[in-house]
């Protein structure tokens, strides 16, 4: 578009990155955060049981004996055994088709403590939990799910692009690894946005690219529907043949389920013990009745399956590979986005990638205002670079503000209040929407500096807060019993806050270039000033 | 109508938004199709990643209409482009129901 083909892809990183910047970076915030919304969840109702872990067969023993009482007639039954940090609790689930005479679909959902066999209680905190958190990065709040869908595909793709320009815009990706002009204004956030992207590229290519992929039946349904001649059913059919979708009708004639045992030993047979995630049934108590049982996988989001008659206990279908090679590589794109499978390591890693994709947007937004400035560094700020600056600031440290408060909101509100989960997030919308006027007020140095400090206390104020309103789920206790869920919590909190302090501090000992320093160092012959004042 | 930096006028941009929405949207749609049909091996095989590859394509054809001089050529190669691989598609799928 303008002069040469990187200049083309400079002005499309520039502007497509400017305009999604904000977005994206919530994106990034509550996806990171994201990866430990087990953890948070326990922290925000620490009155819960804790995880407890049972064999399979015990666990589906219990599940049945729960879903005969309460989903019979049913049509669909699943069990998901307990599994570590991501299922805490034996989970079951009952779905009824809606009675012929019209009504809805009915559906049961429980929780189920190995013990008693009776549901977890729930905690007296009623709360979104870290699930409300992560969900936020791909169906945002407030927002009709089917439209947020399409604008975090859109977002996704301009993110997309973002990585793809600005890795053909960097002619130097290895030499400015190793270069780190500190202190150098608009170089130094340049520096800062190169080594954040360069060095977690693969992460954020892979988290990128499978996020789109998540996006498919959204944006490009065409694709598969036009390659099968506009046949809908039939490219839906033969779609849900090759993720190992199973289709059948019920015969509408009793008979008795079959005993989950056998069932059980012919699949730990084919895949060794220990190997079995969770099971479903279908039409549970009819002559058509179907159990399949899932296998545990590795990073594959769809997991291989064997499918038995339920009332003869037959396997039906071994298959225990797919269709097709593509499909398993999507599948497997899309369990990498997820790293459920992710250990302690692994999963600080993806944290610390998301992080750093997330320092990666917030520096290129400052760069984008950094540049600016030296550009024209007498020119007063027109409204629309002030605007920049106002929502730079009110996300990139008003953002986290809004969280530590939606923590302290699950400790805070009273007890008993009516939509407490809701009033969770709206305190953390209310309080970013506050962090985002205040630089309005200020001058930007004191906003930037202010809003550090304030989300350095927020932080901190967490591990107290929770000393106070807790009875044995702060640091006090959680330390010395070595309970690293719950402590680990308060500890990254109290770590956030040191981190704001930290940057509060630099940004206190940084003082504006006027343009008459910048004439001066200039007439020094400094090369860098020199630079940046034509830039 | 080539464009240097000093001016860049608002018509330039407004244009290269409206075709990499619209325009380049259909052309990810009728490309990703037709390369499923072309691709050898199991259908739903090749159904499969031609889906996986239509951001990606969908991407790069933004790319290419935000390179290209002449408003022109963006509008041109992008229809002309839809009419062809929508074409090529439509003749394959044909072959297939009626050979």
């Amino acid at each position: 578009m303008i002069g040469s083909f990187r200049q083309s892809m400079t002005w499309l990183h520039t502007w497509a990155g400017l305009v999604v910047c904000w977005i994206l970076y919530f994106m990034f915030v509550t996806g990171t955060v994201g990866y430990f919304y087990t953890e948070i969840d326990r922290w925000m109702q620490p009155d819960r049981p804790v995880a407890m872990d049972a064999s399979f067969s015990e666990a589906v023993a219990v599940g049945r004996a729960h879903l005969e009482r309460e989903g019979a007639g049913a049509d669909r039954w699943f069990i998901n055994p307990p599994r570590g940090r991501e299922i805490p609790h034996l989970r079951t689930f009952w779905q009824k088709p809606a009675a012929e005479d019209g009504g809805d679909i009915q559906r049961g959902n429980d929780e189920l403590d190995m013990r008693t066999g009776e549901t977890v209680p729930e905690s007296v905190r009623e709360t979104g939990g870290g699930q409300t958190l992560y969900r936020m990065h791909y169906i945002l709040h407030y927002l009709n799910r089917d439209i947020a869908y399409r604008l975090v595909g859109i977002l996704t793709l301009i993110m997309f692009i973002g990585m793809v320009t600005g890795i053909v815009v960097h002619k130097k990706i290895f030499k400015d690894f190793f270069t780190f002009r500190f202190a150098k204004g608009q170089r130094s956030w340049l520096d800062m946005h190169n080594l954040f992207s360069v060095t977690s590229l693969p992460f954020q290519l892979m988290i990128t690219y499978s996020g789109l992929i998540f996006m498919v039946t959204t944006w490009m349904p065409l694709v598969a529907i036009g390659s099968y001649n506009f046949d809908t059913e039939k490219a839906a059919e033969v779609i849900s043949e090759a993720t190992g979708e199973v289709s059948i009708e019920a015969a509408g004639v009793p008979a008795e389920l079959v005993a989950f045992e056998p069932v059980i030993a012919r699949a730990e047979q084919a895949w060794g013990d220990d190997s079995l995630m969770r099971m479903e049934v279908r039409h549970p108590g009819d002559a058509n009745a179907r159990i399949i049982v899932y296998r545990k996988e590795n990073a594959s989001r769809v997991p291989a399956r064997m499918v038995f008659d339920g009332v003869s206990g037959e396997v039906l279908d071994g298959r225990t590979d797919y269709v097709s090679t593509p499909i398993v590589v999507a599948a497997t794109f899309l369990g990498l986005h997820e790293g459920l499978f992710a250990g302690p390591v692994l999963r600080w890693l993806y944290f610390l990638s998301g992080l750093l994709g997330t320092a990666m947007i917030a520096t290129g937004a400052i760069y984008w205002t950094a540049k600016r400035r030296n550009k024209n560094p007498d020119e007063p700020e027109g409204r629309g670079f002030r605007f920049v600056e106002c929502l730079n600031i009110g996300t990139v440290v008003g953002l986290p503000i809004g969280i530590a408060a939606y923590f302290l909101a699950n400790r805070l509100l009273p007890l008993g209040m009516e939509n407490r989960a809701e009033w969770e997030v709206h305190v953390m919308f209310i309080v970013w929407g506050l962090t985002l006027l205040y630089p309005v007020l200020r001058s930007r140095v004191e906003a930037w500096r202010e809003q550090a400090w304030l989300a350095a206390a927020a932080f901190a104020a967490i591990p107290v807060v929770n000393v106070l309103t807790t009875d044995n789920a702060h640091l006090l206790v959680t330390l010395p019993a070595g309970d690293w869920v719950l402590a680990g919590f308060d500890l990254t909190a109290i770590a956030a806050a040191v981190l704001f302090v930290v940057a509060a501090l630099l940004i206190g000992r940084y003082r504006p270039r006027s343009h008459q320093s910048v004439e001066a160092a200039a007439e020094r012959g400094d090369a860098t000033a020199q630079s940046s004042a034509v830039a | 109508m080539a464009a240097s930096a000093k001016h860049i006028t608002n018509w330039h941009v407004t244009s290269r938004v409206v075709a990499a929405a619209i325009p380049a949207f259909i052309l990810a749609n009728t490309a990703s199709v037709l390369l499923a049909l072309l691709l050898p091996g199991a259908k739903i095989g090749s159904v499969a990643t031609a889906i996986l590859l239509s951001f990606g394509l969908w991407t790069a054809i933004i790319m290419w209409v935000f390179t290209v001089k002449r408003l022109r050529t963006v509008w041109v190669g992008l229809i002309s482009s839809i009419i062809v691989t929508a074409g090529a598609a439509a003749l394959l799928l044909w072959l297939e129901t009626n050979a």
